[in-house]
């Protein structure tokens, strides 16, 4: 890896290391913190990142989490479970998935107007099917007990405990997250593995670069981009399952709340690959922590307001994109749909 | 031809007849949705009161963004609706404009002061109700330290703040206060994630009552202090029921007595300035069976000094929106 791949991942841990140096406890609970706020975001981002990558960009990734929130609170308050919650939710967004696929790869549409009718759809159908199913406004009553993920104590977590600098870590951050959030870490090696080290992945990057090639070679583009679009379904549903079941107890309207298009500015940020998406969600994450506890941070010599804090990732965004730190290129076939012959 | 004559014919009656025969009152709901469990949902309720208690109709509306604002009132204006309520601080400007084009019909707005001969604007006195709160909150804190929440960063927030900050210092002269504010969007009244997040947060930093003035983010700051264990005090609606015996009480806006008025009131709706404070019952701190076993006796005896104090203007509590500044933090 260069340098200036690594340079994420260098600003996280360094922020974290000076925090920790700075304020240990108030450290600890805000990386855990960062670590909640990350995962919806390392999901989304991930899905995202197989769709664009097989060419397909998907504005939608906001539509299809709030989509998977609202099923996976609504079926988990029916059975009490939230595990059928979860697989609801993955339902739910796997269905406007392929309204996505239908649209922009069978009938060769507008990606990102296709996109963003789906945003639009997510956040009437919600709204529109919670109010006639539970007469709360769009509201789903407030998930209790099995309906929520709890969390969950990892292996020698207690043990573990009062060892300097390892107890802490392990036992105070890393233990003690819903199971979400593991599933969330391990699809970034995942990811990783299958792009970079598989057939399949290879193939997906190809048809993101160019189809035509990979057309040429006998492989299916159109069954390509379906899977991508397909996985990138799966993964917001879990994204959204986390945000209604395992992060609040229920859905609210409008929920997602923006989370799905810092999942797109953190997928330009990591330069659609799957470690710096890890380092970039969770920088977002860190930025949004750090503007929770401390609204006006406090430096000596300047007081930062939380407004800059949230409004950094975008800003770094931007940079990025300007092409100060390294260009972002996205797939070269993104955005274009595949036309076999004219 | 003689088909689309009659027809025409006939929607002209029908635009007369309801412009003229049922002069139906009329409510508009801000962005934060008519089931908010909070604010709207009061202003909803109120009119249902209207509804069974004379068995009238009325129209109502749900604003889906800031550019409908003014399409929906004109509507509304239009089709002889009389009065008009509106839900929201937001309504200003647009009500300002339009309000003179309609010189017969009757707006209320709630949250905001317009000044237009046709328009009573009712305001409420949340600092006073926030402050009950924040005495409830000083008699509970055992850290001596509470927190707060709002939604959008916007001055009639700051105002639930500054009332809620006076009280407890008022308990605990010498208790911390930890302000946060979910967002600068409208986004911010719906973000239970955040709200959740935001506690906790607060929570880390030794606060052991909560109140959040957030909307649809204060349910995630409910669920995330009952979660913790901690207390938290919900606003506008009653929410003590949501978390029962885990939220200490809730600043209570009587929308729905602002609403009902306005609709009784119907075309007689007396313009100008309408102040709902503690006196005229417009605030209030709930205590139900949901949260009895918090208040004991030495709290209650507390709220009923205050309310007393602030009743004979022997307690001035301060509102953030006469000067943008807040003497208690």
């Amino acid at each position: 890896m260069k340098f200036k791949d690594s340079l994420i991942a260098l600003i996280v841990l360094g922020i974290c290391l000076v925090w920790a140096v700075i304020d240990g406890g108030a450290a600890s609970q805000g990386i855990g913190s960062a670590l909640r706020l990350m995962t919806p975001l390392l999901l989304a981002c991930l899905a995202g990142l197989y769709s664009e990558r097989a060419g397909v960009f998907d504005i939608g990734l906001e539509g299809k989490m709030l989509m998977a929130a609202f099923t996976a609170a609504s079926v988990a308050y029916l059975t009490g479970s939230a595990w059928l919650g979860l697989l609801a939710g993955i339902g739910g967004s796997l269905a406007l998935s392929l309204v996505h696929g239908l649209a922009s790869i069978t009938f060769r549409g507008n990606q990102l107007i296709a996109g963003v009718a789906i945003n639009f759809l997510a956040s009437g159908l919600t709204v529109l099917v919670g109010q006639n199913a539970f007469g709360l406004g769009g509201r789903t009553p407030a998930l209790t007990g099995a309906g929520r993920f709890q969390p969950i104590t990892l292996p020698f977590a207690d043990a573990l405990r009062d060892v300097p600098v390892v107890g802490p870590i392990y036992s105070g951050l890393i233990s003690g997250n819903t199971i979400l959030v593991y599933v969330a870490l391990l699809l970034v090696p995942v990811t990783w593995w299958v792009l970079f080290r598989t057939r399949f992945g290879l193939r997906l990057r190809a048809v993101g670069e160019n189809p035509a090639s990979v057309d040429t070679a006998g492989v299916s583009v159109t069954r390509l981009r379906y899977a991508a679009v397909a996985i990138c379904g799966i993964l917001c549903g879990i994204a959204g399952a986390y945000l209604a079941t395992g992060l609040s107890a229920g859905f609210v309207k409008e929920m997602t709340a923006g989370r799905g298009f810092i999942a797109l500015a953190a997928l330009i940020f990591a330069k659609w690959r799957p470690w710096q998406a890890l380092f970039a969600t969770f920088l977002f994450g860190l930025l949004e922590a750090i503007a929770n506890l401390y609204p006006n941070l406090d430096l000596g010599f300047i007081t930062i307001p939380s407004m800059f804090m949230n409004a950094l990732p975008y800003i770094l965004t931007v940079i990025i994109l300007a092409g100060f730190v390294g260009r972002a290129i996205p797939p070269r076939a993104g955005g274009e749909p595949y036309v076999k012959e004219r | 031809m003689s088909l689309i004559k009659s027809l025409l014919a006939g929607s002209a009656l029908t635009a007369l007849t309801t412009g003229v025969a049922f002069a139906e009152p009329a409510l508009i709901f801000d962005l934060g949705g008519k089931f908010d469990k909070s604010f709207n949902e009061a202003a909803f309720h109120g009119a249902q009161r209207w509804v069974e208690e004379t068995g009238g109709t009325y129209r109502e509306l749900e604003m889906q963004s800031e550019a409908q604002r003014e399409q929906a009132l004109r509507r509304l204006a239009e089709v002889g609706a009389n009065p008009i309520v509106m839900t929201g601080f937001a309504f200003g400007d647009v009500l300002t404009q339009i309000a003179g084009d309609y010189p017969d019909t009757k707006f209320a707005i709630i949250d905001m002061v317009v000044d237009a001969p046709n328009v009573q604007s009712v305001v409420f006195a949340e600092e006073q109700g926030s402050y009950l709160a924040g005495v409830m909150a000083g008699m509970k804190s055992e850290t001596g330290t509470v927190g707060f929440i709002g939604g959008m960063d916007i001055p009639l927030i700051h105002k639930f703040e500054c009332g809620f900050a006076q009280g407890f210092k008022a308990t605990q002269p010498e208790g911390k206060v930890v302000i946060n504010y979910t967002g600068t969007t409208p986004a911010a009244w719906n973000d239970p994630v955040k709200g959740g997040e935001l506690a906790r947060a607060q929570k880390s930093q030794g606060a052991d009552v909560i109140y959040a003035a957030a909307g649809g983010t204060g349910i995630g700051v409910l669920q995330a202090a009952a979660d913790e264990g901690i207390l938290s005090i919900g606003v506008d609606s009653n929410q003590n029921h949501l978390h029962p015996g885990q939220v200490l009480t809730s600043m209570v806006k009587r929308v729905d007595n602002a609403v009902y008025d306005a609709f009784t009131a119907g075309t007689d709706l007396e313009p100008g300035v309408k102040v709902m404070d503690l006196a005229a019952g417009g605030v209030d701190v709930a205590v139900d069976d949901a949260n009895k076993d918090l208040v004991d006796a030495e709290m209650q005896a507390a709220v009923d000094e205050a309310k007393a104090g602030i009743a004979s203007g022997e307690i001035k509590v301060h509102d953030y929106m006469t000067d943008n500044s807040c003497p208690a933090s």
